[in-house]
């Protein structure tokens, strides 16, 4: 090839610049360039996952301060103030941080390899968005030893208490700027490879449900993701620069906040569902060895859920005084989302239904997520109704409603997904007793952290507070044993599971590990090659095999 | 789906090796978040890593888009990377949309819900001599329910908001003018028609800046007057960022138009810096209709 | 006043500091283990009638009209969604336990169905508008704040409430409801005790029984919400605006609640106490407490003199300021020091009392709600205290005239 690509003989570039050369050689660049400087989506991917396995881990360290210091009535271990950034942070890193990241490390690694794409769009940008985190990701967890401490204002940010708050806000500010620009480009990213990458025959109605999920979610987070930078960059301009959008006295208002707030932040807890919904509908019919039932409702589903969530925000604020219309109007909208998502459960039992299931680690944690998660769902409804919502919003009540969904749903999907798929990432078989204990002892564990907390909030104990009145201690002890116990299930998943197979050790993977998997990943080799798809392969009708 | 087939030598996907530039930008960024931040906490020293990082970022930005362009112009760009970036493009506008969006959002709630809120018999407990006008100043009135706010007059769409409209209009005829001398392989008309769209983009500057000094050496309208100016500067102001940064994208393209880049077949450099600066200007028209007359 | 000091203590440790990390505690804690929860057993505590009770697994019995629909209604809800949770995961499992490769299933290949999808989109359709039927009555009956025979107005400040009762039976009267100080002592200290442990307040807001009570909200700093459950009320204080609920107390007796909105750090310390009293008892309470008002009134055309107005100032500090300013007059973050401000210093002494009054940029609230000696002695303590040395004195009479 010409002249103009040798030019990248510079530093930096070294060993591995032949690669320009020839974007066809089968060997992967080694040592730490291949992290850093990486352009391959499983690198990537795999970089995400560490990522939020990382942030899991910092954000449960902090719930688990939470849960200690409830251990009992009266101050144990921390002062409220500290107390209120142990609860911010573990709100913004788990939701940022953990859940966020890594669906896109899902996304990176599976949606090329499913839709038959030699690798996302924009390989470049894809790592950009990557790195883009890490800075903020310090700000963040840094913001805990600048003066004055961590932002404490809920991982809502609400105006005004965020005026109040000293410089740790605005790195918290920057940090989400940073985040949200990273988000949007992985998005973009996303949804160009889809649109644009899948190999021939691979139509849109033919295409694997986490990738037509991620398409919808990339879609929501590109919507809202800028209307948060909007509301933060006011909430900034308010503390340094003089404006009044959030001040009264000036004409602003504080409301005005929660409203650019939860535009944004009611489509964000879908976007954080959305992937568990698709990884889901990959594997309940695999272990059902029958195909997923109403696929067309699947993704029509997929679609209201967005288009409705962007029409409900204001349900997080029917405690803010608002009209008898406005509260009725956002009622009906949210109550109307329970259909699509019945849809989508119903669904997934109808694949069941006849089939002939099995009961790998991957398909329990699928079914403990359909169990737990509609408890999670209907907890939702019942917030979803103005009037009750008026006793129970700002309570526990709440906090077990998004646990249910947050936990239960998205981290008990993201364990799914790693068992499913995690032999194709490494090559070798997790141990599957001890999958099956990392499951059922999440499984319970997380019901004695979080089913309690649903008697707390009706009793009416609020949320982020740091001491409470002694009535509620018995329901507050359970918890923090429970969530203690939770925690250090995920240590025994960390040490025994992951690591395992991260260090290859274990059972030799085959190319399909599991009986009834369907889809252009199980057609290439466990782990998969550095490069797959190079060529965009031929598919047959379905467009879940390789035939030429 | 355009099924694109590989033409000769160009591969049919096209992926880039190992790269430093990803990394390096981000490490810039780390620097401009930190000083920013530290800066306005008033730690002097955030203004040097804020500079510094900008430098680094916008090095490392150069490089980056250097090699894309070589890549680009070595032939290495399929068609079906060429759609890539047609779609990357327009969602990333989408999403420029939405951060407009929430502003927008902003001033309606604004002056369609708080305003009269606070100047109603209700709030009278709290703001009693508090009136409900849209600006929120005018003879005879409190500039702000806390009556903080010093008096200051609004900015009308005359003169200068209506020359930058006919500005930036024209700027949009004379940039397709030029896409269309380039589709017929007229490169030194396109690159005249470039320079005098990047130029009519530097007049809006001006002019915009010129209102600005206006503002707030002459009407006493400041960033800290109130909603009303909260809500005009980050408006307007957000928006002339985005002149600038539209502008200097047309810059490039034309530099770039100058130095023999892009085919009458295949310039979608410059047809996103093109997309872009219609959004600006689509914008624009909103905010002079609702900002500036409304 | 205590109270607040304790906070401020707790705050010189400087609060976000990881040092605060009380590691004799953990030491304790790891120790006890096991026992702990004995102890926790045998902690002697009943349940509070008005308030939290033991254990409790539904919502508190309700007092108000309201109160008792919304419990209807969460029941209601509980039980429809009880049966669909039974009947979908009885399918569920049903399949789980009869379609298994071990027990012989062979898949069967049907994979969608028109008539069947549209089932179940339509009847779970029909059941949310079922559901949705009665809570809009409720919305309805819930926003109806009109004809109220007592309008009182409730004051989110960090962290206490302060009530005005604006129209009815009582007009006229005023006060400020903070936590007891003894509660945020034991607290502090790690040893609650007590049926009212956080609940216990200096002055209750006082309303006749069956009577139509309307509350206005709004704060002066930053959100609050006031929600007492037994009344099924929570409204949130929004600073600069007024919001309005209301309840109609069945019962009279001791109702409790607490902020509902994260409100900086003193959040869990800003309960709401409501004593609903008899009508003959409250006219009683609302003649008593006119008197009492009466007589603590400060006159605000009496001059005093320096020494007594620093003296007077510094409990008013103490009290309000003392939680963002510092006891020591340096703020912390973006509230701004007062030891050394020009704005104190300055030879304008009405610069000062206009801050007061109308606070800036909102991070300082407005104190408007003190009274004119309150503002006045305040002013002249943080001029004449630290290293503010202006000699200045601010006259009540010099608070009033700023007023207009
Ligand atoms: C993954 C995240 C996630 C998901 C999926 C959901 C799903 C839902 N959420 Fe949740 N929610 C959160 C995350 C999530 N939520 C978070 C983080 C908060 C708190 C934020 C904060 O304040 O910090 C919150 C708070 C929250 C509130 C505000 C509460 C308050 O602050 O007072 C409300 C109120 O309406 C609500 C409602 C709902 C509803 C109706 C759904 C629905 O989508 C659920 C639909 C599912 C089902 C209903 C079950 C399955 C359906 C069937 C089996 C069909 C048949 C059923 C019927 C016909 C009834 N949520
Ligand atoms: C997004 C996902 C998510 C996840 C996964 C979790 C996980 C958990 N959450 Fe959290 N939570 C939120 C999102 C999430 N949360 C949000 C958004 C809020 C609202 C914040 C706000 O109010 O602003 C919240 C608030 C919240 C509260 C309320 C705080 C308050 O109101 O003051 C509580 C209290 O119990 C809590 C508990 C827990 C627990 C026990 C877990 C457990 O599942 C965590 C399990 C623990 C681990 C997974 C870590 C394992 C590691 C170890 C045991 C340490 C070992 C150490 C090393 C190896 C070095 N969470
Ligand atoms: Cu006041 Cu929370
Ligand atoms: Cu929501």
């Amino acid at each position: 090839m010409s002249a103009v690509l040798d030019n990248h003989g510079h530093a930096g570039h070294g060993a591995h610049d032949h690669d320009h050369h020839d974007h066809h050689d089968h060997h992967a660049p080694s040592g730490w360039r291949r992290w850093v400087y990486a352009t391959n989506h499983k690198d990537i991917g795999t970089l995400y996952l560490l990522f939020a396995f990382t942030m899991l881990m910092i954000g449960g360290v902090l719930a688990l301060c939470i849960r200690a210091e409830l251990f009992q009535p009266g101050l144990q271990f921390f002062n409220p103030e500290l107390f209120n950034q142990f609860t911010t942070m573990h709100g913004l890193i788990m939701v940022f941080g953990a859940i966020m990241p890594a669906f896109v490390g899902f996304a990176n690694w599976m949606i090329p390899l499913q839709i038959g794409a030699s690798d996302m769009a924009f390989a470049r940008m894809n790592n950009f968005s990557f790195w883009l985190m890490i800075p903020a990701a310090i700000m963040l967890v840094a913001s805990f030893f600048m003066p004055g401490g961590a932002p404490a204002a809920g991982w809502t940010l609400y105006a005004p208490l965020t005026l109040q708050m000293g410089p740790s806000m605005d790195a918290g500010i920057f940090a989400m700027h940073i985040l949200g620009a990273s988000s949007i480009m992985g998005s973009i990213n996303i949804i160009v490879t889809i649109l644009n990458m899948r190999a021939p025959g691979m139509t849109l109605m033919k295409m694997p449900m986490f990738a037509w999920t991620w398409l919808i979610t990339a879609y929501l987070l590109i919507a809202v993701m800028p209307v948060l930078a909007g509301a933060i960059t006011m909430t900034l301009t308010d503390r340094h620069f003089g404006t009044s959008f959030f001040s009264p006295a000036g004409g602003g208002d504080p409301v005005m906040y929660q409203h650019i707030f939860w535009f944004f932040g009611h489509p964000e807890v879908y976007i954080m569902i959305l992937p568990a919904f698709g990884i889901i509908s990959q594997i309940v019919p695999t272990f059902a060895r029958k195909r997923l039932f109403g696929y067309a409702s699947m993704v029509y589903a997929t679609a209201s859920i967005a288009i409705l969530s962007f029409i409900v925000w204001a349900h997080h604020m029917f405690a803010t005084g608002m009209p008898v219309t406005g509260q009725l109007f956002f009622m009906y909208a949210t109550m109307l989302i329970a259909v699509p998502t019945g849809v989508k459960i119903f669904n997934w039992l109808a694949t069941m239904w006849r089939g002939s299931m099995t009961f790998e680690v991957p398909m329990l944690w699928a079914v403990g997520f359909i169990f737990v998660f509609t408890m999670g769902g209907f907890t939702g409804l019942v917030c979803a109704m103005a009037p009750i919502d008026i006793q129970i919003q700002d309570t526990y009540y709440v906090v077990a409603h998004f646990h249910y969904v947050l936990v239960a749903g998205s981290l008990f999907a993201l364990f799914a997904g790693v068992y499913f798929w995690g032999p194709k990432w490494t090559g070798v078989m997790f141990n599957a007793t001890r999958g099956k204990i990392h499951f059922w002892s999440s499984l319970i564990s997380f019901n004695v952290t979080f089913f309690p907390m649903h008697f707390l909030g009706l009793a009416g104990m609020p949320r982020r507070y740091a001491d409470y009145p002694i009535q509620f201690a018995d329901f507050n002890m359970i918890a923090s044993i429970g969530a203690f116990w939770f925690g250090f299930t995920q240590v025994y998943f960390f040490l025994f599971v992951v690591i395992p197979m991260m260090r290859g050790k274990g059972e030799k993977a085959p190319q399909q590990p599991w009986e009834g998997a369907e889809g252009l990943e199980w057609e290439v080799p466990s782990p998969a090659p550095f490069h797959t798809f190079e060529e965009p392969p031929k598919l047959n009708a379905s467009a879940t095999k390789v035939i030429g | 789906m355009s099924a694109a087939t590989s033409t000769g030598k160009t591969p049919y996907y096209f992926v880039p090796g190992p790269s430093r530039h990803p990394v390096m930008a981000a490490i810039g960024l780390f620097f401009v978040m930190l000083g920013a931040g530290q800066w306005i906490n008033d730690h002097d020293w955030g203004k040097y890593s804020l500079i510094f990082g900008l430098l680094w970022f916008f090095m490392v930005l150069k490089q980056w888009f250097g090699e894309a362009i070589r890549e680009s112009e070595g032939g290495q760009y399929s068609n079906r990377i060429d759609a890539s970036f047609r779609w990357s493009m327009g969602w990333f506008i989408f999403s420029e949309v939405m951060f407009f969006a929430a502003f927008f959002g902003a001033l309606y709630w604004a002056r369609v819900h708080s305003l009269p809120n606070l100047g109603s018999m209700e709030n009278s407990l709290l703001w009693p001599d508090f009136k409900a006008i849209w600006p929120s100043t005018a003879a005879g009135f409190t500039a702000s329910p806390a009556g903080t706010v010093e008096p200051f007059a609004t900015m009308g769409p005359w003169p200068l908001p209506t020359i930058n409209t006919a500005l930036l209009l024209t700027s949009g005829v004379t940039l397709t003018v030029a896409h269309h001398a380039l589709i017929a392989g007229n490169r030194g008309k396109t690159i005249a028609f470039m320079w005098l769209t990047v130029l009519l983009g530097v007049t809006f500057l001006c002019v915009q800046g010129y209102e600005y000094h206006h503002a707030y050496s002459e009407l006493n309208l400041k960033l800290s007057s109130g909603i009303y100016g909260s809500t005009f500067f980050m408006l307007t102001g957000f928006h002339g960022f985005h002149v600038f940064v539209g502008m200097l994208m047309l810059l490039f393209i034309t530099l770039r138009l100058q130095k023999g880049h892009f085919t009458k077949e295949r310039h979608f450099g410059f047809e996103g810096a093109a997309w872009y600066w219609h959004f600006v200007d689509v914008v624009w028209l909103g905010l002079y209709m609702i900002v500036y007359w409304m | 006043m205590k109270m607040m000091n304790a906070g401020v203590h707790q705050a010189e440790k400087r609060p976000g500091n990881l040092s605060t990390f009380r590691l004799q505690r953990l030491a304790q804690l790891t120790l006890a283990g096991g026992a702990a929860l004995g102890a926790e057993a045998a902690r002697a505590v009943n349940s509070l009638p008005g308030g939290p009770i033991v254990n409790a697994i539904n919502l508190p019995p309700p007092v108000t009209r309201i109160a008792a629909d919304q419990m209807w209604l969460h029941n209601f809800m509980l039980i429809i969604c009880l049966v669909i949770f039974i009947a979908v995961f009885g399918v569920m499992f049903y399949s789980i336990f009869k379609h298994r490769k071990s027990k012989g299933a062979v898949s069967a290949h049907f994979h969608e169905s028109v008539k069947v999808e549209i089932a179940w989109t339509v009847v779970p359709f029909i059941i949310v508008i079922l559901m949705a039927l009665p809570a809009t009555k409720v919305v309805v009956a819930m926003k109806d704040t009109t004809n109220a025979d007592l309008t009182i107005k409730a004051t989110g400040y960090q962290w206490k409430w302060g009530y005005d009762y604006i129209k009815g039976e009582g007009e006229g009267i005023g006060f400020v409801s903070t936590l007891d100080p003894a509660q945020r002592e034991m607290s502090n200290a790690g040893k609650p005790a007590g049926d009212d442990y956080l609940l216990k307040v200096d002055n209750p807001l006082v309303v006749p029984v069956n009577k139509k009570v309307r509350i206005i909200t709004t704060a002066s700093d930053v959100i609050h919400a006031w929600m007492v459950p037994a009344f099924g009320v929570k409204q949130d204080a929004i600073p600069g605006f007024v919001r309005d609920t209301w309840f109609k107390a069945e019962k009279t007796g001791d109702f409790y609640g607490q902020c509902a909105e994260l409100c900086g750090k003193e959040h869990a310390y800003m309960p709401i106490h409501v004593k609903v009293l008899s009508a003959a008892d409250y006219a009683a309470w609302v003649d008593g407490k006119k008197k009492e008002l009466a007589a603590k009134a400060d006159d605000p055309s009496k001059v005093w003199d320096q020494a007594a107005l620093v003296a007077r100032g510094e409990k008013v500090y103490a009290a309000n300021c003392a939680v963002c300013h510092r006891p020591d007059g340096k703020g912390a973050g973006p509230v701004k020091p007062l030891d050394g401000s020009p704005v104190v210093l300055n030879d304008d002494k009405l610069k000062q009392v206009a801050v007061v009054l109308n606070g800036q940029n909102g991070v300082m609230p407005s104190w408007k709600q003190l009274s004119d000696t309150e503002i006045a002695a305040v002013v002249t303590f943080t001029k004449n205290n630290w290293s503010n040395k202006t000699g200045q004195v601010v006259q009540p009479a010099e608070v009033v005239a700023a007023r207009k």
